[in-house]
């Protein structure tokens, strides 16, 4: 069983909602994201969700913008975030999901990367412009490493698609709450209920919620219908807010822990 | 029989769609709706109409004597692509994509824009079918370019300006993208050229091949003989793609894509995708890219704004890929040389964009004997260049 799934089943068990938290690596730098990810497991952080920056992120609002830039200035690669999630996984257990876009990637080599990403220790991948379709180059390599490939799923998927996208989901999926760019606007809980507990019936594995989520009680609203919410640029804002200074740490676990307080 | 893009919009390997999930439902029903169109007699005399009534086709296809002559090789034909109304080929694909979009019940449209070119021809579609235009613009282009700013603005469109990355053209259309998932259920986004998602660079493309299609008939009648030449410039590939796609099945026909080699191809200052640059994927679709090591996006260089884009069109890359067609790059310099050349020889003020596929003419008809025959693609009128071209020249315009 792998470290996604095993973590599901415990929270399951525990009757807890997921929380993951999203920050990108590099941001303001990599020993920075090192001791974040600890502080974030620290706090309550069932997985992590670890951004891996490009030069355009056509998906996301300014605050993820701004920090892959911050990312990219401070040197930040793929192969040295791999190294820094093998640190990393020396001392703890946590999921640990790299998302970003596909060109780093593709320029990497998906096949390459499947098996050094497996070594160092990463358990998912997220493509935010790969969708199904396109997919298939990249999950081939994936699957024999055990890496999961997570689906994306909007609010504008139709049924039908969304049944043919969930068949193949591995890990979780991730539900995107609204139509728009990350950290665009506050979560409308009630609006996507019914959509998320439709895909919770069809899903084989469990659904996260993200985009817009920002706050404990945004998290907390989430939570009555989602396995896991997601929260990103309002993270992200805090690390940019405090970005080198000695308090960033301290700043960071105490937003992680309001949000988990809520999900158990 | 050349048949791409296959049903999911790749050339080979490249094309496809690689973007958010959020947008897909909204390209397949694009494709859909752009699928029954191109079936429907009305919707294509309809176009047909606008094409002949309001951008004035067909251009005309003119044969350069002093040109010619000048250069001591070959005839060379202009398609005068500069005549169209709005002064360049930017038109045939925004009356194109306007239709639809209107049969589509779309009442509000977006686009990217670099030089101002593509904003204005859709600013101009958008006041002709009376629809909400927005186009996004890097802040750096729109001092560069005031003078469309203020053409769009008088045309109705609302201009927003972005000032994200390196505030050019690539970053006004990852914020026409974004703008894009925000209201992608009542808005349709009228993308400028040969790139992006399927079925963009497909669509595109089609809307283009009148270009080739008339310049096919042109020759024809004018020389009794196809072209041994076609030549055009290559930014996303717009205009070369709708003046070689006609010919693909004329072996005899050379294709002659013309990037811009900047400051030059080693300086690292320049936008030639295909001769400098590695496959990746940006904007929905997999072509040849500038870009580091790392599969970040490097900044292109062009004195032409039009052509100062990291990426091309995927199907140049596969046309690159199959050998079909051939890309070759000009300079700044090179280009200059040809704007003043054309504008002195010939009376025609060409825009800096064409002026690379005429300097690549000018390179290649000395080589060619006198009966062989070249068509160049004039894609733009200069008159927003006039600017740029003094500062180079060291005139101080008032």
């Amino acid at each position: 069983m792998g470290r996604i799934q095993a973590t599901f089943e415990q929270l399951k068990q525990r009757g807890e909602t997921a929380l993951i938290p999203f920050i990108t690596a590099g941001d303001p730098d990599l020993t920075t994201t090192e001791k974040l990810i600890h502080t974030l497991v620290e706090n309550g952080a069932d997985l992590i969700e670890l951004g891996f920056p490009f030069s355009d992120p056509m998906a996301d609002g300014p605050t993820i913008q701004i920090a892959s830039e911050r990312a990219l200035e401070s040197g930040t690669t793929l192969p040295k975030i791999l190294d820094m999630v093998a640190r990393v996984r020396e001392h703890t257990n946590v999921p640990i999901v790299l998302m970003g876009y596909y060109n780093p990637l593709f320029s990497y080599g998906p096949e390459r990367f499947a098996v050094d990403a497996a070594a160092a220790g990463v358990d998912g991948l997220l493509l935010v412009d790969l969708p199904a379709e396109e997919a298939g180059e990249v999950r081939c390599y994936l699957q024999q490493v055990g890496i999961c490939l997570i689906q994306l799923l909007a609010p504008t998927t139709p049924p039908q698609r969304m049944q043919r996208l969930v068949a193949d989901a591995e890990g979780f999926v991730y539900f995107v709450s609204m139509t728009g760019v990350t950290g665009a606007s506050q979560i409308d809980a009630a609006a996507i209920e019914q959509q998320v507990r439709d895909l919770r019936q069809l899903s084989p594995v469990p659904v996260a919620v993200g985009f817009g989520i920002a706050s404990p009680a945004d998290a907390v609203a989430v939570s009555c219908f989602a396995d896991a919410v997601v929260v990103g640029s309002a993270l992200v804002k805090v690390v940019a807010a405090y970005g080198t200074s000695p308090e960033l740490v301290a700043r960071v676990g105490a937003f992680v822990r309001s949000l988990k307080e809520g999900l158990r | 029989m050349y048949s791409y893009p296959d049903s999911n919009g790749h050339f080979g390997p490249f094309g496809g769609r690689y973007v958010a999930e959020t947008l897909m439902p909204s390209l397949e029903e694009l494709a859909e709706a752009y699928r029954e169109a191109q079936n429907d007699p009305t919707f294509q005399q309809d176009f047909e109409y606008h094409l002949q009534q309001y951008v004035g086709r067909p251009s005309p296809l003119y044969y350069a004597r002093r040109l010619s002559d000048h250069l001591g090789g070959a005839r060379i034909y202009l398609k005068r692509e500069d005549l169209n109304h709005t002064g360049a080929h930017k038109v045939n694909n925004t009356v194109g994509q306007a239709l639809l979009a209107r049969r589509m019940g779309k009442k509000r449209v977006i686009a990217e824009t670099g030089a101002g070119q593509h904003g204005v021809a859709t600013a101009t579609v958008a006041a002709l079918f009376g629809m909400e235009c927005e186009v996004f613009m890097g802040t750096e282009d729109m001092r560069r370019q005031s003078l469309n700013v203020f053409r769009m603005k008088l045309l109705g469109a609302k201009v927003t300006g972005v000032t994200s990355g390196t505030a050019t053209l690539k970053d006004a259309m990852n914020e026409a993208i974004r703008h894009w998932v925000t209201r992608v259920r009542d808005t349709f986004y009228i993308i400028g050229t040969v790139a992006g998602p399927h079925p963009y660079p497909a669509m595109v493309r089609d809307f283009q091949s009148v270009i080739g299609r008339e310049t096919r008939t042109q020759i024809l009648q004018a020389e009794g003989r196809l072209p041994d030449y076609a030549v055009a410039c290559i930014g996303g590939g717009s205009n070369a793609i709708g003046l070689f796609h006609p010919f693909l099945g004329d072996e005899s026909v050379r294709l002659l894509g013309v990037e811009a080699a900047g400051l030059g191809v080693d300086s690292g200052k320049h936008a030639a995708s295909i001769g400098a640059g590695r496959v990746g994927v940006l904007h929905g679709n997999k072509t040849y890219l500038l870009q580091d090591e790392h599969g970040q996006i490097q900044h292109a260089h062009s004195i032409s704004a039009g052509l100062d884009y990291p990426g091309v069109g995927p199907e140049h890359a596969h046309l690159h890929e199959i050998g079909r067609a051939e890309y070759q790059a000009i300079t700044d310099a090179e280009a200059l040389d040809a704007f003043q050349v054309l504008t002195k020889l010939e009376g025609i003020i060409p825009a800096l964009e064409s002026a690379h596929a005429i300097a690549q003419v000018m390179k290649l008809a000395p080589t060619l004997r006198r009966d062989q025959l070249v068509v160049v693609c004039l894609s733009g009128r200069g008159d927003k260049d006039i600017h740029t071209v003094a500062e180079a020249m060291g005139v101080e315009l008032n």
